[in-house]
């Protein structure tokens, strides 16, 4: 299969979907005459019109505020924040409207909306500019919450994410816009909701998502040189939590480790680990094990960043701890 | 000059928005609708001469004051009542309530809990209609008190830097809630603010159903020609509380009383008979007409049922 980009996936997706749909358009910062800061959407206002896609001023809340207008006025619109730190600007948008309107007006209508939010630490961007929110709203009912980790998945998430009728909360980590995978050409949809165990194993389930994935199956690959099996689950959809896919694993293995990038307090980690010691606990034989960000804002140094993010070392520990 | 049907069906919605709202002061006094309710009595102009403008194709975004808006725009007094009621047969099945009513059919896309939330809404709908060429156009209603949020600003400037058929109207009823204008901004005309962002600023007397007409027909008419949003403030007041059961600590009576010299019924009433559009006789059956519906609206809501505890889980992922 032919290799493209993280960030090439993620244009193919659009691209595909706004030749599909022409309700479909794109909105945000810097995006058409300057193609994305990640080079994301280089090339499809050529193919589509600055009228399709759209350089909008620094203006969170009319951004995420306009979605959910056209969307109630019959589009599916995309709109790219930025940095998933910019989305805090437009939170009465995400939580108190787009999410409830909905349900609030009996079913009356859906609110067909994807906010793309480019995610996580890298190169020093300080504190303002590197974190991970999706934990935030996983405790919003109404939104959906994806998260790919690799370049396939970047296309057919985000084709599902437009396809939609439901608000879709995508977040892309800045560190995957370049790297490369196979991608299916042409209509290929990962389907919501959908967990996939990406390196089966016997001793241990490792759930990540996200970059931090990477870093998971670094740490399985170095645990299986000391005879531990581990099986690594990329979620890819946080809301809806696939549970058949994670307790599956669990039942098999019986120890639980997550490892995620954002901070380990209230993270998706914390959700998960309730919902197998909820609901499963019969099968652990040992504690649940969370990995992630230290309780602090994300350091500029780059002597510090490093320290203060999960690392394949952390992970192999909380394995070890676990067993 | 003007249709005298199109007069009679802006003294019937004012009429109908009038009696609907009074009805609604006893049934919450009642005890019979939960929750909490913001009434719209004594501004009952703006909506019915903003909505005269408009078709069933365009759109408006309301408020938590939102009645008078939905009944202006066509929305159903009895699905309207029984959502009130928190019934089954309710706009929103009795899980949206007085603050979310919404009839998106006819561009009704809701009241809203949150101050100025509509004014981030607005611009979208605009925007739909200019990518798709339609002729549709928005109306933004937004109190004095709204003028003040973020969204005022991000809306306003969005659909005035992109041309949007979007027409603002700022329903200046003197309050933000408990607090005075003179106390929350430092400008008397919210119309001023409207140079700040490159579009025409309006100011009219909220109070008279004609001069809102009017004012709101020339703005459409600009949106529509695709020359951008227009900002419009009524000067208008609130009869009854922020809501019911607010103790008004913050105005006195003599303000009231003044206002509701103001009446824009009666004012209304007595320019359509100076014009010999409509007799006393004509306005009186029309109350009596009025008066019918919203009893058997509130019928309606009384027989509907509650909704069963399993729609308590729908209409939230697909």
């Amino acid at each position: 299969m032919r290799e493209i980009t993280f960030a090439e996936a993620t244009m193919e997706a659009m691209a595909e979907e706004m030749e599909r749909d022409e309700r479909v358009f794109i909105m945000g910062e810097d995006i058409a005459r300057q193609g994305g800061i990640f080079g994301q959407f280089k090339g499809l206002p050529q193919k589509f019109g600055f009228e399709r896609v759209i350089d909008t001023p620094i203006s969170e809340t009319a951004i995420v505020g306009a979605c959910v207008g056209a969307a109630l006025a019959g589009m599916r619109p995309v709109a790219d924040m930025h940095f998933v730190d910019f989305i805090t600007v437009a939170m009465d948008e995400v939580v108190n409207q787009m999410a409830k309107i909905r349900y609030m007006f009996g079913g009356q209508c859906t609110v067909p909306v994807v906010l793309r939010a480019p995610d996580g630490a890298a190169r020093s961007a300080a504190a303002q500019h590197s974190q991970c929110l999706e934990s935030w709203f996983v405790h919003v009912p109404g939104l959906k919450v994806v998260i790919p980790s690799n370049p396939a998945d970047a296309k057919g998430l985000l084709k599902s994410a437009i396809r939609s009728d439901d608000p879709v909360l995508y977040f892309e980590h800045k560190d995957l816009f370049r790297m490369k995978g196979p991608v299916p050409e042409g209509e290929f949809l990962v389907p919501i909701g959908k967990a996939k165990v990406v390196r089966e194993g016997t001793d241990v389930t490792i759930v990540s998502y996200s970059a931090t994935l990477h870093k998971a199956l670094k740490a399985a690959e170095a645990l299986a040189h000391e005879g531990i099996q581990a099986e690594v689950i990329d979620l890819r959809s946080i809301v809806p939590l696939d549970k058949e896919t994670l307790f599956a694993s669990v039942k098999k293995t019986g120890y639980l480790v997550i490892a995620h990038e954002s901070t380990k307090n209230g993270g998706v980690g914390s959700e998960v680990a309730a919902v197998v010691a909820e609901e499963i606990i019969e099968y652990l034989d040992g504690p649940i094990k969370r990995v992630g960000a230290k309780f602090v804002p994300i350091p500029f140094s780059p002597a510090l960043e490093p320290l203060m993010l999960p690392q394949v070392e952390d992970i192999i520990a909380a394995v070890k701890e676990s067993l | 000059m003007h249709d005298k049907d199109k007069l009679v069906w802006m003294y019937r919605k004012m009429v109908e928005i009038r009696t609907f709202e009074s009805k609604v002061t006893e049934l919450f006094a009642a005890g019979k609708i939960p929750g909490f309710v913001h009434l719209y009595i004594g501004e009952e102009a703006v909506a019915v001469g903003a909505c005269a403008n408009l078709k069933d194709s365009d759109f408006i975004t309301s408020t938590h004051r939102g009645h008078g808006h939905c009944i202006a725009k066509g929305g159903k007094m009895d699905l309207m009542m029984a959502e009130l009621f928190a019934k089954e047969t309710g706009y929103c099945k009795g899980k949206g309530g007085s603050m979310h009513i919404a009839d998106v059919e006819i561009g009704i896309l809701g009241a809203n809990g949150i101050v100025g939330g509509g004014l981030g809404i607005a611009p979208g709908a605009g925007l739909s209609a200019k990518m798709r060429g339609t002729d549709q156009v928005t109306v933004c209603f937004f109190g004095d008190g709204a003028s003040n949020q973020t969204t005022f600003h991000e809306g306003i400037n969005m659909a005035s830097a992109w041309k949007l058929p979007v027409i603002f109207i700022c329903e200046n009823n003197q309050y933000g809630i408990s607090l005075h204008q003179s106390k929350h901004q430092n400008i008397t005309d919210v119309a001023d603010r409207a140079a700040a962002y490159g579009i025409p600023g309006v100011v009219v007397d909220g109070n008279d159903v004609m001069a809102v007409y009017e004012a709101v027909g020339e703005a459409v008419k600009r949106a529509r020609a695709g020359e951008g949003p227009t900002l419009i403030e009524c000067k208008t007041y609130r009869w009854r509380g922020h809501f019911e059961g607010d103790p008004q600590v913050y105005r006195t009576q003599e303000e009231i009383k003044e206002w509701q010299a103001k009446d824009p019924i009666p004012r209304f009433e007595a320019l359509l008979a100076d014009m010999g559009v409509m007799t006393a006789e004509e306005a009186e059956a029309i109350r009596k007409e009025v008066a019918a519906e919203v009893e058997a609206a509130i019928e309606f809501a009384e027989k509907s049922p509650e909704p069963a505890p399993e729609a308590a889980l729908e209409d939230l992922y697909v």
